[in-house]
């Protein structure tokens, strides 16, 4: 869905995927209930490219990441990665995959294990992966990294709780490259964070791109964050896309209801450019993911919203070159 | 903030000289044995229950009398300082202290056999179960609770017909009954852990699940694992006592605390001696555990005291 025409060699292409969640245990007497986190997403992702995901909370962000890397299994669609899909791989097959995708965490402090130092967490992929290493070169290895992350190697021995935020999300990407991974979700990493620490963690995330050749999936609701790091952006709304496209077409112009109101809510760090623009302000909250409205999921709170929209989901069609929306009433380059 | 290596060394240097630290951290455990040193009730009852292993274990090199052999010229004797039996002797001649001493080691041997047995158990099967979940869980958690049901002292009888010989074979096995309560909480306890978000990046660094049962599931656990124990190793010994009184415990001439007391309750208005000692080492070398145990539930979760 997103440009076929950027150069590179494709990475990871993701196809009709569908992650539900019951809720209610199936029993004799009724069927389960199901919420769908993510639905019937597809796209395609470059080697080298950012992939920024944006959404509000609940949107299914996080479970499209993680049902991705396998975290958490999809029901639906296909994960095309190295050739293989991984919705058919064992878990086994899935843990050996690991290797070239890795994760960073939301909660810097949380994903780190409190009863283990900083040098044990940062080698645990090393001696999953590469286990005949000596302790030797699996410590020069760890300081290596520590270093490239901005973390003093001095530290190797100190425990999660003596660090801050940030210096604990540098552990945490440093434990997510040292295996030299080709494809990171970053999960939210720096929401948790102070905003110059924010800035600190994205520079060193967009040196490390370039250091190691990573390809990102970026995922946050910050847009200015998103804005910074991303080549290509996808909107998520209740599961599903509503906006595709590269980072600089979408917003610059979105053509989505749904993506032109979330970039009005984002703040303008100018006060008399934010009281000189008008903003969307949509009514009501997003519809629960367990019992979606019938149509465009959007169509509730959209003041575009027509009867077609009622009744059928609207076809992604494509806006224009790199930039492709789902909606009957998008705003559509003047020419089109 | 990239520095360059020797920008960064003067930084480090700085920094832990400005925090007071070594380049060693501080690790849960350690805090948690800094806590527990702060607790005066529980460091006098490490005291006290170094004293009496010490005691226990030591003490009888130190004494004139053997705990089985009788002293043809003290029979039924009250303490006394002139003729050695500090404690008195019981109706058989033999030396109390002697054997006080002796069923103090055979008490707590007892009692460290059969919790090691129940947390290694209780908490690799609880470890297991609470993690793998889905239908495993429910088969063995179900198991549990049809081994809740069944009435313990037929497990303990059944048992003492194949173990009767061997005390500590027989502790062992009360061990591997005793484990059912750990198993519980500990799988409770890692149905929590194991959503939480260090667990995950295991999963996803690539670890084995029982690889992370090992090193991260059950290291996060040793706060409940460890204050359990505490707490088990007196029940152990009650459970000892009330076993060695209905004359299923220890057999002569071997003796516990548990059976000296029966042994000393049947004589208590002649002869009181023999209740008081040995019910005096029960008792301190009970609520040491128990206060021991007290305040590493403490030490281990600040939070909620």
């Amino acid at each position: 869905m997103l440009d076929q025409n950027t150069p590179g060699q494709t990475l990871l292409k993701v196809e009709n995927l569908t992650t539900q969640f019951e809720i209610e245990a199936k029993s004799f007497f009724r069927k389960p209930t199901m919420l769908t986190a993510v639905n019937d997403v597809s796209f395609e992702l470059k080697e080298g490219r950012t992939l920024g995901i944006v959404g509000e909370s609940g949107c299914g962000k996080s479970t499209l990441g993680r049902s991705i890397l396998q975290l958490i299994r999809a029901q639906k669609g296909r994960v095309v990665w190295q050739g293989k899909n991984l919705l058919d791989l064992t878990p086994e097959q899935i843990r050996l995959a690991r290797r070239d995708m890795q994760i960073i965490f939301q909660d810097p402090i949380a994903s780190l294990d409190p009863r283990m130092t900083v040098g044990d967490i940062i080698a645990e992929p090393l001696t999953v992966f590469e286990p005949k290493l000596s302790r030797a070169q699996r410590l020069e290895r760890v300081q290596e990294i520590m270093a490239a992350v901005g973390l003093v190697p001095e530290m190797i021995n100190r425990y999660p709780h003596e660090f801050s935020g940030g210096q604990a999300q540098r552990i945490g990407i440093a434990r997510a490259v040292i295996t030299r991974p080709k494809l990171i979700v970053c999960d939210e990493p720096v929401s948790a964070l102070d905003v110059s620490i924010q800035g600190q963690v994205i520079t060193l995330l967009r040196k490390l791109r370039k250091e190691f050749g990573l390809t990102l999936i970026f995922i946050s609701h910050d847009l200015s964050v998103v804005r910074l790091i991303s080549d290509d952006v996808l909107v998520l709304y209740l599961g599903r896309i509503v906006e595709a496209g590269d980072c600089a077409t979408v917003f610059s112009a979105p053509a989505h209801p749904y993506t032109q109101a979330l970039f009005s809510a984002a703040p303008i760090p100018d006060p008399k450019l934010a009281r000189q623009r008008s903003r969307i302000r949509l009514q009501g909250d997003p519809p629960s993911p367990m019992n979606p409205p019938p149509g465009c999921p959007f169509q509730p709170r959209c003041w575009k919203s027509t009867d077609i929209c009622r009744t059928q989901m609207p076809p992604t069609e494509l806006v224009r070159q790199g930039q492709s929306a789902a909606c009957y009433h998008m705003d559509r380059p003047p020419e089109a | 903030m990239i520095l360059n290596p020797a920008k960064r060394e003067l930084l480090a240097a700085e920094l832990l000289e400005a925090e007071g630290l070594s380049p060693e951290g501080r690790s849960l455990t350690k805090d948690a044995m800094r806590r527990l040193c702060r607790n005066k009730a529980a460091v006098v009852s490490i005291v006290v229950l170094v004293l009496l292993i010490l005691v226990a274990f030591l003490g009888p090199y130190f004494i004139p009398h053997n705990y089985e052999d009788p002293d043809w010229a003290a029979f039924r004797a009250p303490p006394s300082w002139e003729d050695g039996h500090y404690f008195g002797t019981d109706p058989n001649g033999r030396d109390l202290l002697a054997r006080v001493l002796y069923g103090t080691r055979v008490s707590l041997a007892v009692a460290f056999v059969a919790t090691l047995v129940s947390v290694v158990i209780g908490v690799l099967y609880g470890a297991i179960s609470g993690y793998f979940g889905g239908r495993l869980d429910s088969i063995m958690m179900r198991f549990v609770d049809i081994m809740y049901a069944l009435p313990y002292i037929l497990f303990v009888i059944l048992l003492m017909v194949i173990f009767g010989r061997n005390v500590y074979l027989l502790f062992a096995a009360i061990g591997a009954l005793e484990w059912l309560t750990m198993a519980r909480i500990v799988r409770g306890q890692t149905l929590s852990l194991k959503h939480r978000e260090f667990v995950e990046a295991a999963r996803a660094s690539g670890q084995k699940p029982l690889k992370i049962i090992t090193k991260h599931i059950i290291p996060n656990l040793v706060g409940p694992v460890v204050i359990f124990a505490a707490l088990t190793v007196p029940e152990i010994i009650a459970t000892e006592s009330f076993l060695s009184y209905l004359g299923f415990g220890v057999q002569e001439p071997l003796t516990s605390l548990g059976t000296l007391i029966a042994e000393g309750t049947d004589a208590m208005e002649s002869m009181p001696w023999l209740l008081a000692f040995p019910a005096v080492f029960l008792v301190s070398l009970l609520l040491s555990l128990l206060f021991i145990g007290d305040g590493l539930r403490d030490a281990f979760d600040p939070k909620d005291r």
